[in-house]
This record gives C-alpha cells, structure tokens and sequence, in this order.
C-alpha cells in the first residue's frame, strides 16, 4: 500500500509562538486519520500545511509523493479542503460558486448539477450562499471540497453545523468509493464518533503530539483526556 | 483562457451584485469635480490645470477601486479556494487587472463628461480620439500597480492605507505622462496628434510593471 501522508518533525510556528511542532506519522493511502484536540491545539495549522495553504517551518511534509512546499504545485487538484470558512462567496449561489471551482478545477459542469443534487441543494442552487442556513452553507462547501474527486480530503470539523440526516447524505461524497477510498484527515471533537471513522488516531495539545496510535488501539478516555 | 474566462465572470458578477467599486469611485470623481468647481476661482479650466485635476481625480476614484480588489477574496476564502486549484496563479493578477480596467472604464464614462460639464472650459469633441488612447495608457498602468499592490495590501491590517501609500508614488510616472499627454487635448481647439515622448514612457511603464507583475505576483500569495 502506498503512503499518502508522511510527516517528519513537522511544525509551524508564527513568529515567536509555535501553533505546531514535532509531529512524525506516516498514513497509507485510502486511510482515515483523525486529528483530536482542544482549540487552539494545531489541527487546523496542520491541515492547512497539508492543504499546501501554509508553509512547515520546521521539519519535512511529504504529501501524495510530493515534497512539500517545494513541489506544491504538483498535489494542488489532488487534495480537498474543507475547514471553518466554506471558501465560497456569499454574493455568489452555490451553483455560480462550484461552477467557478469547476472551471477551475478543470471539471465538467454535469459533475456540478450531481453535487447540487447529492447534497440536497438543487431548488436553492441559484440562490445567493448568503441567504443560506450555516448547515447548507456547510453542504455546499464539501460539495465543492470534492468537486474535483481529490484523492486527499482534508476535513476540519466536517459535520459543524450539520443535522444528522445531512451528515449522513454527505457521508457517501467525504468517504469515496469502496474501490476507491479517499485519503482523508479529519479534525474531530467527538472521541467516540472519530475513534470509530478513524484507521489513525492523532491527539495535539499546545501543537504537539501527545497522541498516535492505530485507532483501534486508543479508548474513548484517552482522547477525552486531550480535553482535561 | 478557461481560468481566465471563469475568473473575470466571478470578479464582474461579484461587483454587480454588489455595487462595492464602481458606483462608489463614480460618485467620489463627480463629487470631486464639484468641490473643484466651487473651490476655484474660476469659471472654467484647461490646459495643464484641467490635465492635472483629471488625472489626480481619475487616480484618487481608482484607490477606491484598489482598496475593494481583493476584500472578497481575503473574507471569503477566496485566495485559499483559488490557491488549492491546479492553475498558474499568475492568471489572478490577470484578472484583477482586467477587472479594474473594465471598472476604471465604466468610471470613465460618467466621469470625463462630468468633468467636461463641471470644469472643463473648452469642448472634448476635435481630442476624444487621443483622450481615450491616454486614458486607455493611464488605466492600463494603474490597473497594473493596484492588483499588484492590492494583493500585497489586502492581508494587512492597514489595507486601506497601505494600499495608497505602496501604489501612489510608484504611479508619479502615470500621473506625470497622463498630464503632460492630457494637456494639449484639454485646450482650445486641442487635439491633432499626441507627444511621442510621453506616450512612449507610458506605454513602456504599463508594459515593464505589467512584466514585473507577472512575474512576482505567484511568491506575492505564497505564505
């Protein structure tokens, strides 16, 4: 099994503050790894050095066989993201905003009208994102988090704001095919129901590791106590 | 083109939905013609008095266009969406300064015959030809330094000052071949032809920063 995710002694701070710092996993592709953590803890800095949004100071990132940041450019198109801010623009409706993603992404516009459908947005499509509720706000962004089918999802708190049956549909779109399972790295503040989605589990406090272990190694107390 | 084409649709869908630059930069320009008009002693200007409140005015109205480039992009995650998609980033400058040349051109409409109807002395009939090749020059540049400087402005703190103050002096040069190619135009019976100098050093300064740009702009949103 190739490995999608290999970190060595990965960290980043800002300035003089260290948001993270000495993190080291490998994760295979078609892997599930699940990032737990207090606030504050480094799991949105990590996914976005991840996302090739920002740059490790310390350490190595080793993304889909690409080093980053040097070969960057190489992953971008392959890898999804969707964090706290939806990337989308409120003036525009979802169908105006995945159809820009679209272009750019290099997707056709009949792989847009499926999403819209697939997330439960198709009567409000035209309609202005900022005229929507933060669950279809929500639905609209991990639709185009996976517009372009990424083989790396990078999912920050993917059901925020979701009800149950919304994040159940969107499960299917986040989880890929079973032949095709997507790499994924997820944040979660839900020990049970991350352990239970998750191959890998990672605990950050203050930025640091404190936690890794195979998932169904680590207990429901364990990542509880990440939060104590 | 396709990246091009999808962000030039974004760029003018988002400004006609929401009316955030042009309307604004119009209405700055006529009020200024305004207060130039009650504030000078004078009937009417021309010459290198009318060549100089054109091009500062036009300048001053397109700071407010440079200010609100790129706010959506930086609010909205919309530097983050356009930098996980596979494209040359240089496209973004490309867009940017097409959009602000479309913006700069709708101001201009309204504009020029406002400033012709407020202050301007003699008419703009026999010179319309050169003006809009200047004009064209002069936005051209600006468009240029505003989504350069705009791009580097928009992630701080103090975007609205520091935008002006980054994009000012290096457009002395724009505003110092604008007025001396504007002010022949702008005088009785003006027209017949523009200064070759001036519009050289014009048209070289929109092609040297628009090369510059392009080539800077992609390290300009790295991290």
């Amino acid at each position: 099994m190739t490995t999608a995710i290999e970190l060595d002694g990965l960290g980043r701070a800002y300035g003089e503050r260290t948001a993270l710092a000495g993190v080291t996993l490998s994760l295979p592709a078609g892997r599930t790894l699940v990032v737990f953590g207090p606030n504050g803890a480094g799991k949105s800095t990590l996914l976005r050095i991840l996302a090739t949004l920002l740059r490790p100071t310390t350490g190595t990132a080793r993304v889909l066989g690409s080093e980053l940041p040097r070969e960057a450019w190489r992953v971008r198109g392959r890898i999804g993201l969707l964090g706290h801010d939806p990337l989308l623009y409120r003036e525009l409706s979802a169908r105006e905003n995945l159809r820009y993603h679209a272009r750019l992404h290099g997707v056709a516009p009949a792989r847009v009208e499926a999403l819209l459908d697939a997330v439960g947005l198709g009567l409000r499509a035209d309609d202005p994102i900022s005229t929507y509720s933060r669950g279809m706000v929500q639905r609209a962004a991990a639709a185009r988090a996976v517009l372009h089918d990424p083989e790396l999802l990078l999912l920050d708190e993917p059901r925020a704001n979701l009800d149950p049956a919304a994040a159940e549909a969107l499960e299917p779109l986040l989880a890929g095919t079973p032949d095709r399972p997507r790499t994924r790295v997820v944040t979660s503040h839900d020990p049970a129901g991350g352990l239970a989605e998750a191959d890998v589990a990672l605990g950050l406090r203050g930025g640091r590791p404190v936690l890794l272990a195979p998932a169904a190694e680590v207990t429901v107390a364990q990542v509880g106590a990440l939060y104590r | 083109m396709s990246v091009l084409s999808a962000l030039l649709r974004k760029e003018l869908r988002l400004e006609l939905r929401t009316f955030e630059s042009v309307p604004g930069m119009v209405l700055f320009s006529v009020t200024i013609f305004v207060v130039f008009h009650f504030g000078l002693d004078r009937a009417s200007v021309e010459g290198d008095l009318a060549a100089g409140i054109l091009v500062v005015t036009l300048l001053f109205a397109g700071m407010l266009g440079l200010n609100r480039l790129y706010v959506a992009d930086e609010e909205q995650g919309g530097f983050d969406g356009f930098l996980l998609a596979p494209v040359d980033r240089t496209w973004l400058f490309v867009a940017k300064a097409t959009a602000l040349f479309a913006y700069l051109v709708a101001l201009e409409i309204v504009m020029v015959p406002a400033f012709a109807f407020l202050l301007l002395g003699p008419g703009l009939g026999q010179a319309l030809p050169e003006l809009l090749v200047v004009l064209a020059l002069v936005n051209g540049g600006f468009a240029i330094i505003a989504a350069l400087v705009g791009a580097i402005a928009v992630r701080t703190r103090a975007r609205d000052l520091l935008g002006p103050l980054i994009a000012l002096p290096l457009l002395v040069p724009v505003v110092i071949a604008g007025a001396e190619l504007l002010q022949p135009l702008l005088r009785e019976g003006g027209g017949g032809g523009l200064e070759a100098k001036w519009l050289a050093i014009l048209g070289l300064y929109d092609l040297v920063f628009g090369l510059l740009s392009v080539a800077v702009f992609d390290p300009l949103l790295e991290d």
